[in-house]
């Protein structure tokens, strides 16, 4: 026990606080950190979809959670069950045989809703094209508010998204 | 690549009295007969060869299934039969080998060619939406053909008795990964039985491979398991190097596995603090996390992407080391296994974490054999297999990795295997940028001939990749298959969870932590 607090007190706070360096994540974390308490009174819960992705955009929307990240300062925390949600996370090119399981999904969230799709794939088909095992792009199965693009996208560019979605909502 | 194993099967093939045609390589192959395709299998098992995958392709008559065993110290064996116009069934090799159970049933699935006398004729990655003829990877079947919704439904394995109850579990799961169905048969809190349904995320990686080149072949490679992007686009790349008759540089080859091998940190750490989450140790979890971005941090720096995607190319790597980044990499390198080794050491202390994952989810050392469970998941079993040693590819032919093999078979055995790989990345890292060989980044690709092919085998983090290519007209590719180790390990995690209580299997499941995406294709 000694060592695991003598180790957490060597590391310190790697947390990159809201507005005070130069770094995106900064400047970002501070406008979501407003939006959300103004929206949302002070809680986001985001329900993350994999509808077909090649786990690259898991680790980085995983990474959101990092110390460096902790994205759950604002508010922001990722939920189990759809129910629970007030935004869909959705990553990858629909597979055909997600396709059902992403419009049940969609359905199970209450209303209003908000829907990031996130990652090259899910924006427009990415690397993998127009398929026999592709519904392609999330917007071809549910309504999407908001598209991140990258491959994968990075944390900044995924909290970016999550803002620019929050902006949206009334 | 290692190929002499080749010479062995056929001698014990020839001395069965079955016929057998060689193929000068490189690579080496067999050739027997359709009739005798389960027999060769049956040698195989019975001289203590392991599968390391079985696929089919289209020939311009007919039909072909091909087989990669292997054996340590003699590296691989490539077998292939023929089936001709009109043949669409071959000998299953299910019944001695376990792992082709799947494999055959994708091919089913996929070309429309029947394995015989295999147990389980289920579709597989052919959902019950799926039009009954189709089959993808046929020739006719064109890439973006609209395929009409249809009603079905997927026999699970029951059970009936008092008190007997099903929890079925996705394809949606209840945190950040990606999806697929489990079914569980549960006796109060134990599980009795649990039965993997996959394929979800299928995405029709094969059949658009096919008509590609080379470079953008290795872009939808780096994509089949994002978390193994490097070691899947080099599976790729050095199969079609193979087949091009060219070989990668030395520096190129030192800096492909200088990235190899911190992809196999990187998911080691960052699966080891999620392992212990999963048994509520927070702190763990919050140590690993920071640390894998660190190392994310500083391969986008260096590298251009967090996680090396698109660094590896037909031919060479994508971005060179200078002195500065030599020196970036070599410091963070040795950084993170001080820290890990520090962490681990703890994680020996913590009794609460020692008592959730000790002796939880064993596998027998004999049945982890029976189905050759591949990476951590095998070497925690007495499974001594390698790619990096076994196959020898460059730069490991000359710098090996001390293979590190415990016995046990649980969470805990997987926990301290991938601890301990650790240390040796790190030392092969830091020995890789000591001693990077002066050389070009890239050799200049020329396309392999009409018809050439070769094969691959890469130590991924999670375990061996196979690779096989084969180039068509233009060099354009014809047909590339890739069998991720979670085409096997997935097996391994259904045997682990049983009479282990339903909340544990997270933490099971987990220590696998095997790819949807790599299996699905």
């Amino acid at each position: 026990m000694q060592r695991m607090l003598r180790k957490i007190i060597r590391v310190g706070t790697v947390t990159e606080p809201p507005g005070k360096a130069d770094n995106r994540i900064e400047t970002l974390g501070a406008l979501l950190d407003e939006a959300i308490r103004r929206r949302f009174q002070g809680s986001l819960a985001i329900r993350q979809v994999d509808a077909g992705s090649c786990n690259g955009c898991e680790l980085e929307i995983h990474a959101l959670n990092n110390p460096y990240y902790d994205i759950e300062r604002f508010g922001i925390h990722f939920v189990a069950s759809p129910r629970h949600a007030d935004m869909l996370l959705v990553t990858g090119p629909v597979s055909r045989n997600m396709e059902t399981a992403l419009r049940m999904t969609y359905d199970a969230v209450p209303n209003p809703k908000l829907v990031v799709a996130a990652g090259d794939c899910a924006v427009r088909g990415g690397e993998f094209g127009c398929s026999y095992a592709l519904s392609g792009k999330v917007a071809n199965v549910i309504p999407v508010d908001v598209a991140v693009q990258g491959c994968p996208p990075t944390p900044a560019d995924l909290i970016q998204g999550i803002l620019t979605a929050l902006g949206l909502a009334r | 690549m290692k190929f002499r194993l080749s010479e062995h099967l056929a001698s014990l093939i020839a001395v069965a009295d079955l016929d057998v045609e060689r193929t000068e390589g490189p690579p080496p192959s067999l050739r027997v007969d359709r009739d005798d395709w389960a027999a060769v299998a049956r040698i195989a098992r019975e001289a203590g060869m392991r599968l390391v995958a079985e696929w089919a392709a289209q020939e311009k008559d007919g039909f072909s299934v091909h087989a990669a065993y292997a054996q340590n110290p003699n590296g691989y064996a490539l077998v292939k039969t023929t089936l001709n116009a009109g043949v669409e069934g071959f000998p299953s090799l299910a019944p001695h080998y376990v792992a082709a159970a799947r494999m055959e049933r994708a091919i089913h699935d996929l070309f429309g060619l029947m394995p015989l006398g295999h147990p389980d004729p289920r579709p597989w990655i052919k959902h019950e939406h799926w039009p009954e003829g189709a089959h993808p990877l046929r020739k006719d079947f064109a890439a973006d053909t609209g395929m009409p919704r249809g009603e079905g439904r997927y026999p699970f394995i029951e059970a009936e008795g008092e008190g007997v109850y099903e929890i079925p579990v996705g394809p949606v799961h209840a945190g950040i990964i990606e999806p697929g169905h489990f079914r569980f048969l549960a006796v109060g809190e134990q599980i009795l039985n649990l039965e993997e349904r996959l394929g979800y995320v299928h995405k029709g990686i094969e059949k658009s491979m096919e008509g590609r080149d080379a470079f953008s072949a290795a872009r939808l490679a780096a994509r089949i398991s994002g978390d193994a992007t490097v070691a899947h686009a080099w599976a790729f790349c050095l199969a079609a190097e193979q087949a091009a008759g060219l070989e990668a540089s030395p520096r190129a080859a030192t800096l492909r596995a200088i990235l190899c091998e911190r992809e196999r940190m990187a998911n080691h750490i960052g699966d080891i603090g999620a392992i212990c989450n999963d048994a509520a140790w927070g702190f763990m979890h919050m140590q690993c996390q920071r640390l894998r971005e660190e190392m994310a941090r500083l391969h986008r720096r260096l590298f251009g992407h967090r996680l090396l995607m698109d660094c590896v190319l037909p031919g060479g790597a994508a971005r060179d080391l200078d002195a500065e980044g030599i020196e970036a990499l070599a410091g963070q390198t040795q950084a993170m296994a001080r820290e890990m080794n520090e962490l681990f050491e703890m994680y020996e202390d913590q009794t609460s974490i020692r008592e959730r994952v000790i002796d939880s989810g064993a596998i027998q050392s004999r049945h982890a054999r029976d189905l050759g469970l591949l990476g951590y998941a095998g070497r925690s079993a007495e499974c001594d297999i390698d790619a990096r040693r076994d196959a020898a590819y460059p730069p490991y032919d000359r710098h090996p990795p001390q293979v590190k093999v415990c016995k046990g078979g649980d969470v805990s055995a997987r926990l301290w295997i991938r601890f301990q790989e650790i240390q040796e990345s790190a030392r092969l890292v830091q020995k890789f940028l000591a001693e990077l060989p002066a050389g070009p980044l890239r050799e200049p690709w020329t396309a392999p001939r009409d018809g050439r092919w070769g094969f691959a085998a890469i130590e991924s983090w999670r375990g061996e990749i196979a690779a096989w290519v084969r180039f068509g007209a233009g060099g354009k590719i014809d047909r590339c298959y890739a069998r991720d180790p979670s085409m096997i390990n997935w097996l391994g995690l259904e045997l682990a969870v049983r009479e282990v209580p339903v909340p544990d299997f997270p933490l099971n499941n987990k220590s696998f932590n095997c790819s949807y995406s790599g299996h699905d294709l």
